[in-house]
């Protein structure tokens, strides 16, 4: 059991400067994250796009602003837990217990939500048999290629993460590539390579073509895809690949208790405490009045909720209001030496 | 003012004024329409805002910028007539617009 001041859920730009202020006032905590990296909705929707309106900074991308923040955070050695999923939520005395999917737990004094819009989950697709296939010849990431070897594949996509495994796979495996249009999202170079492919005989490239059904026993055996205008084709198939990005879903957090309307959290505007005491949301996912989904909106209330949560974590102790130009206290937890 | 008819997968039917220059997203989302869930807030980033365009409109509304395609590669069910409503900006043009929302959005 990870035992801290508090757990922050969400690795996004409001969480990891929520790291920051709850750092600077001696507070210690803990970040986890559904995804391999921190960053949230700047790293996965927009690592490359620029954004304009972070304050004091006219132009960064997703990644820049993501890589300051972590640097900003540096002096306080946070601890990451990534690739991880809060599940279970339940109060032990004073204290909050968190689990989560993978199995870690944590004692802390209080949570703070960051979750943007939720957590990011592979796409699936639309058709219901699908289900049934995922996990044993169906797929939405790949964890081992090894099994791929001399099967045929169906790929479904047009991103890169479509065009790199079809290229990938075509060196070993029999690779369909079925897309729902003639133009692909994913570089240029690939989709160039993918053509290159298709007409060398190395990989067989359907356009406007989409999933009609799956057909199979235990394991795949056959796909139907249908063209725009009606035609359906039936290709032999072991295993269906499908990319079509990730999607945010609220998961667990939806059964704790919180006043949730349309998927966002309801908070105070004082110190962004939630309805359940102890409990905090910030950035995209909570919801007061006049609320602005902006990144310099969730550091106010990151700034605010770490205040919020000094009462819980040292409940015999006053917190004083202080400047980091200033405070001695803060510049040593910064780690300035003068 | 522009009125915007929104079909909902449980075959209802909301027609709604939504005000010039809003997005035919927001006046969804401000109108409790259900269906649309617009995570990203309307920034062209994550297809959950996805409509069906009744085909007679198709050819009058504003045409896709660069990305609008590839966000739908994303969106559930895509079809020849699929928008996001977030880039639908609302004018007198559209007074009149109706559009089905799908039986999701992810």
């Amino acid at each position: 059991m990870n035992k801290t001041d508090v757990l922050i859920i969400g690795a996004g730009p409001t969480g990891l400067f929520c790291a920051h202020q709850l750092g600077i006032i001696g507070l210690g905590c803990e970040i986890v994250d559904n995804l391999d990296k921190a960053g949230g909705q700047c790293i996965e929707l927009y690592p490359d796009k620029p954004i304009y309106d972070i304050p004091a900074v006219p132009e960064c991308t997703g990644e820049e602003l993501t890589n300051n923040l972590l640097q900003q955070i540096k002096p306080f050695n946070v601890k990451f837990h990534l690739n991880e999923r809060v599940e279970e939520l339940k109060k032990v005395e004073n204290r909050w217990h968190v689990k989560t999917s993978g199995g870690v737990g944590f004692d802390v004094a209080s949570i703070v939500i960051a979750g943007g819009v939720g957590s990011f989950e592979p796409r699936k697709f639309p058709v219901k048999e699908c289900e049934k296939f995922e996990g044993n010849s169906l797929f939405y990431s790949i964890k081992d290629k090894s099994i791929f070897k001399d099967k045929t594949i169906s790929i479904f996509g047009g991103g890169d993460s479509a065009l790199d495994w079809a290229i990938e796979l075509s060196n070993s495996s029999k690779v369909n590539l079925i897309h729902r249009r003639d133009g692909f999202s994913g570089a240029e170079a690939s989709v160039q390579k993918v053509k290159e492919l298709n007409e060398q005989g190395k990989l067989n490239l359907y356009t406007k073509f989409q999933m009609d059904s799956v057909l199979g026993d235990k394991n795949i055996e056959k796909v139907k895809i249908k063209h725009d205008e009606g035609e359906i084709k039936e290709i032999k198939s072991d295993y269906v690949l499908g990319f079509f990005g990730l999607i945010m879903q609220l998961g667990p957090i939806l059964d704790w208790g919180l006043n949730i309307d349309k998927k966002t959290v309801q908070v105070n505007t004082e110190n962004f405490e939630t309805n359940i005491n102890g409990i905090f949301a910030i950035g995209d996912i909570c919801s007061y009045p006049g609320k602005l989904k902006l990144i310099l909106s969730g550091f106010h209330e990151g700034a605010l909720a770490a205040r919020g949560c000094f009462k819980y974590a040292k409940p015999d102790e006053k917190l004083r209001f202080e400047f980091t130009t200033t405070s001695k206290a803060a510049q040593e937890r910064l780690g300035i030496k003068k | 003012m522009a009125k915007i008819t929104y079909h909902t997968h449980d075959n209802k039917t909301h027609t709604v004024d939504v005000q010039k220059g809003l997005t035919v997203m927001e006046g969804a989302v401000q109108n409790d329409i259900p269906g649309i869930d617009a995570d990203c807030g309307g920034g062209m980033a994550c297809a959950t805002c996805h409509v069906y365009v009744k085909e007679e409109w198709l050819d009058k509304l504003p045409s896709k910028e660069d990305g609008e395609e590839d966000m739908l590669d994303m969106a559930f069910e895509p079809k020849n007539n699929s928008r996001l409503s977030c880039q639908l900006i609302v004018s007198d043009e559209l007074d009149g617009l109706e559009v089905n929302i799908p039986s999701k959005q992810g």
